[in-house]
């Protein structure tokens, strides 16, 4: 890890949520580092923090929701507390975004090409012809059939692949270092899901550009990403390379998140589940966030809160178990 | 799109020959004789015998309406009793004064109401955004002879910027146009406030957002036109209460409009004169609310496509 | 975005509103709406005790002190007829709360009826009904009104019927689309298939379920029977002398208009009150009982 460069790097960020009944620390102290041209997995059940990690970084989280401590740096500018008016300039340029929901992220009022030539014109100075024959050129390379046609499409005219291929057009335009994809797939089907992981995989790979993938689903995990963080309730509970954490994962709440996955070579009669729910954010155990469903928690977790530590090279654990490693985070 | 038109035109005739029969059967369901209603009961059996020959009153009802139908598709209206001049020429002769005052309504309702609920939008939740849609909810629920009065006493007579009455000159428009237009001003902008509150918590205004525009320009380029939308359709709202309003600002200012006929038509128990001016009016109603239908479905895209 | 994580976190921590929260919201959160109804409730409380309320018999004539400016004596001044302006404002308050509520209410009944057959039996019994309510629809209210005006003469009991008949058209639209979506609910399904009857279900089952919308719905046709019945009497065909109707003090005092403004002013200020409360419950109500509404 260290040898590469950091393109993006996320220090101990937290972001609460302020609501009538107390502050709700949704991410609770998140670092993640992502090297140039890497895909960076970011997994969890939904509400663990995954999507408020993102707006975060992206600088789009809004009251009452806010960043209050931890620091976000871009390419070796510290972007966490940026004018309104500067991160517009790095939004969709120098990082961008691509969304859940590919049916309702497009304006439907406007034809398809436009919004994405307008992603262009926001950032470059260039005349609008040029402009449209960029959009036309990122259409060919997301593979969108009659780039021409397309253009003048009308989001509705489209389906939800191909939609999806227009935002990740629209993402890609200004070849930014690193695209936050949020769920990228989960709306799709699972044959338009593997065209979309694959396209996204050769994008970055011919343009360099890093991607931070935040899923639940840990097949499309291992399909894609070169390195993982497993988030649970506002923290990262164990981060490691893919092959590593599929190899060798540490963490109870990772092993019972794989154990959940269906496998075709085994006959089970029921699927693994991990016991109880998603613990109520503003009243978390005291200990480890994750005791009250660990079936290896001994009394001190329930205690103490674990630090993260290393196990090996590169892969770290918020568990008490192998608290004989390098601790990474802080203190 | 072409069958569409056609297909919303076929739906408005039936409504339109529903409206005028309503009309017609309301004005003539008098208990006795409409004749009699029409002069008053101390006039001379024989004259008003004479009236409900020449005027076809004595004929069955369902006579009466198809011979009303086929005239008023020539163009005539029927002749009114009192002013003793075709019905459809006096309607013609106070038509532009109306729309003069309608349209400069208009104009006035919209650049306010646009504004202010756009503002209101913005500032969500905020001083002026409470404000705004207090003084849109008070322009709503202000009486339009209470408008006129006020404007008329401030500003013809306390500060004589404007005639107090009349017609004739753009001046003299002013004062009954802001009068009109105010009601309308209120509830455009309290729709153009809600609706772009509601377009804001869209996905593409995520988008937006992400692709690096700042809020204006999301709010500008991407909410304005779909929260706009909607309000073109209550463009044909406005002109149903616009023609209603028209009735008592006309009044107040003494604009010989439409309105005024109407009242006329009351006052003077001139049925003929009556029912033509409520059956031209609402016939515009009805092709305002058409035009504003076809409208919605040329600016919007997924119905455009639709059809 | 930030909405749906707000909406997760809400759930998360369970933060639920009962019915209890939503009358303590419209008391914390619209103040204005709460005040609103103080203020219909202290209106309502002067027009029944009108004779007690008001320091003068509003038709009490004294050409002595014909058109007396605002003073100690008379708070809002008198009238061409020496009658006290305050006085008359207090009795044309039963005026307008009884046009305000009566009509309202049975137009409004007139109207949840043919909504409930229309979407509960649909086919020609629902075009039927909303093809006439399209007509009706079609009018302005106010030229509607005139016309039956014309036919019945001029006065408040025939604004009463006039209105009372007019205003049926919109709470059926909202009822029909209401009871169609209702009528699929597998509560209404269950019913059914233990054989109920058809008007059970649609007065037992179906009815309560609209009443949120009914209770909007009631506050916000108030004002709109209130401008009607004074834009009638202010044209002349409303109210006729020397009733205390307000749109009719209005016009009346029009004449005196550069002279003595409150004559006509101050009816039309009371008319404006009166509505914007109405109007800012009705807005209040809305918020917490029915935000689907909103659109309308």
């Amino acid at each position: 890890m260290c040898t590469q460069t950091l393109v993006l790097d996320i220090r101990n960020l937290k972001s609460h949520f302020f609501t009538a009944k107390g502050e709700v620390p949704a991410v609770d102290g998140v670092s993640i580092q992502v090297p140039a041209g890497k895909i960076i997995g970011l997994v969890g059940e939904s509400g663990c923090g995954k999507s408020m990690t993102a707006m975060s970084i992206m600088g789009l989280l809004r009251y009452p929701g806010k960043i209050v401590d931890g620091t976000i740096t871009l390419d070796g500018r510290d972007i966490t507390h940026l004018r309104p008016k500067e991160l517009a300039k790095i939004r969709g340029n120098e990082i961008s975004m691509i969304f859940q929901e590919p049916m309702t992220s497009l304006n439907p009022v406007y034809p398809v090409g436009r919004q994405v030539q307008e992603a262009i014109l926001l950032h470059q100075k260039i005349p609008k012809e040029e402009a449209k024959k960029r959009v036309l050129e990122i259409f060919r390379a997301v593979g969108i059939p009659e780039p021409e046609k397309r253009y003048h499409s009308y989001p509705h005219q489209l389906s939800g692949g191909l939609r999806q291929r227009v935002m990740i057009g629209m993402a890609m335009v200004c070849r930014p270092k690193v695209m936050v994809a949020d769920e990228p797939t989960t709306a799709l089907d699972v044959t338009i899901e593997a065209q979309i992981l694959r396209l996204m995989k050769q994008l970055c790979d011919e343009q360099g550009t890093s991607i931070i993938l935040i899923t639940h689903n840990l097949g499309v995990v291992a399909e894609i990403c070169d390195y993982v963080y497993v988030m649970y309730a506002g923290k990262v509970m164990e981060q490691a390379e893919t092959f590593s954490l599929f190899e060798q994962a540490c963490h109870p709440y990772t092993q019972g998140l794989l154990q959940s996955i269906p496998k075709l070579d085994e006959k089970v009669e029921w699927l693994h589940t991990i016991k109880g729910v998603v613990p109520n954010l503003l009243h978390l155990p005291k200990g480890c966030s994750f005791c009250t469903r660990c079936s290896q928690a001994g009394r001190r977790c329930f205690e103490e809160q674990p630090g993260l530590y290393e196990t090996i090279q590169g892969h770290g654990v918020r568990c008490f178990q192998y608290e004989s490693g390098v601790r990474l985070d802080g203190e | 799109m072409f069958t569409k038109i056609l297909k919303r035109i076929a739906i408005s005739i039936p409504v339109l020959l529903g409206v005028v029969l309503a009309i017609f059967i309301m004005l003539r369901i008098v208990p006795g004789d409409p004749a009699t209603t029409m002069m008053g009961e101390h006039v001379n059996p024989a004259v008003i015998e004479k009236i409900s020959r020449e005027m076809g009153l004595d004929q069955p009802l369902y006579i009466q309406f198809f011979k009303y139908i086929g005239n008023a598709l020539r163009g005539d209206f029927g002749t009114s009793y009192r002013l003793n001049r075709n019905v459809a020429q006096i309607i013609l002769d106070s038509f532009p004064h109306t729309v003069r005052l309608s349209l400069l309504a208009a104009l006035v309702a919209w650049t306010i109401g646009v504004t202010a609920g756009v503002i209101a939008a913005i500032r969500q939740n905020r001083l002026l955004d409470r404000l705004f849609m207090g003084g849109a909810l008070m322009g709503v629920s202000m009486p339009v002879f209470m408008t006129a009065l006020i404007l008329q006493y401030v500003f013809a007579f306390k500060l004589k910027w404007f005639p107090v009455s009349g017609f004739d000159s753009l001046q003299a428009m002013i004062l009954p146009a802001i009068a009109l237009g105010w009601n309308s001003a209120g509830s455009i902008a309290r729709m153009t406030r809600s609706n772009l509150v509601e377009v804001m918590q869209n996905d593409f205004i995520r988008t937006a957002r992400a692709k690096g525009l700042r809020e204006n320009g999301v709010i500008v380029r991407h909410a304005l036109k779909n929260a706009m939308l909607p309000v073109v359709t209550m463009m044909a709202l406005q002109i149903s209460s616009m023609l209603s309003g028209a009735v008592l600002t006309e009044s107040v200012f003494g604009v010989p409009g439409i309105g005024r006929l109407a009242v006329n038509g009351i006052e003077t128990r001139d049925m003929p004169l009556l029912q033509g001016t409520v059956i031209f009016t609402t016939i515009l109603i009805i092709l305002g609310n058409l035009a504003a239908d076809l409208l919605y479905s040329v600016l919007d895209p997924r119905i455009r496509e639709s059809a | 975005m930030n909405d749906k994580i707000e909406k997760n976190i809400s759930s998360q921590i369970g933060e639920e509103d009962t019915w209890l929260d939503k009358g303590k919201t419209l008391v914390r959160q619209n103040k204005i709406a709460a005040f609103s109804a103080l203020v219909i409730l202290l209106i309502l409380l002067a027009a029944i005790f009108a004779p007690l309320v008001a320091p003068y018999d509003h038709l009490e004539q004294s050409l002595a002190d014909r058109l007396k400016d605002p003073s100690a004596a008379h708070w809002l001044g008198t009238d061409e007829l020496g009658r006290d302006v305050l006085s008359r404002i207090i009795f044309g308050a039963r005026i307008s709360l009884t046009i305000g509520l009566v009509p309202t209410l049975i137009s409004m009944a007139i109207g949840t009826v043919l909504g409930l057959c229309a979407g509960f039996y649909g086919g020609k019994t629902d075009f039927i009904i909303m093809r006439l309510a399209d007509v009706m629809l079609a009018f302005p209210s106010l030229l509607l009104a005139m016309v039956v005006m014309y036919t019945m003469g001029g006065g408040l009991v025939n604004i009463f019927i006039a209105l009372s008949l007019v205003n049926w058209a919109g709470t059926a639209r909202i009822v029909r689309s209401q009871t169609l979506s209702l009528k699929e609910k597998e509560f209404v399904e269950a019913a059914r298939s233990m054989g109920v009857g058809k008007w059970t279900i649609m007065f037992r089952h179906i009815l309560p379920n609209c009443l949120p919308s009914l209770i909007v719905l009631f506050t916000l046709n108030i004002p709109a029977a209130i401008l009607s019945e004074a834009s009638l009497s202010f044209l002349g065909i409303g109210a006729q002398p020397p009733s205390p109707s307000w749109g009719l003090m209005a016009v009346r005092g029009k004449k005196y208009l550069f002279s003595e403004p409150w004559l006509s002013i101050a009816p039309s200020a009371a008319i404006m009150v009166v509505v914007l409360a109405f109007n800012f419950l009705g807005d209040g109500l809305r918020d917490i009982l029915d935000p689907y509404l909103k659109e309308q």
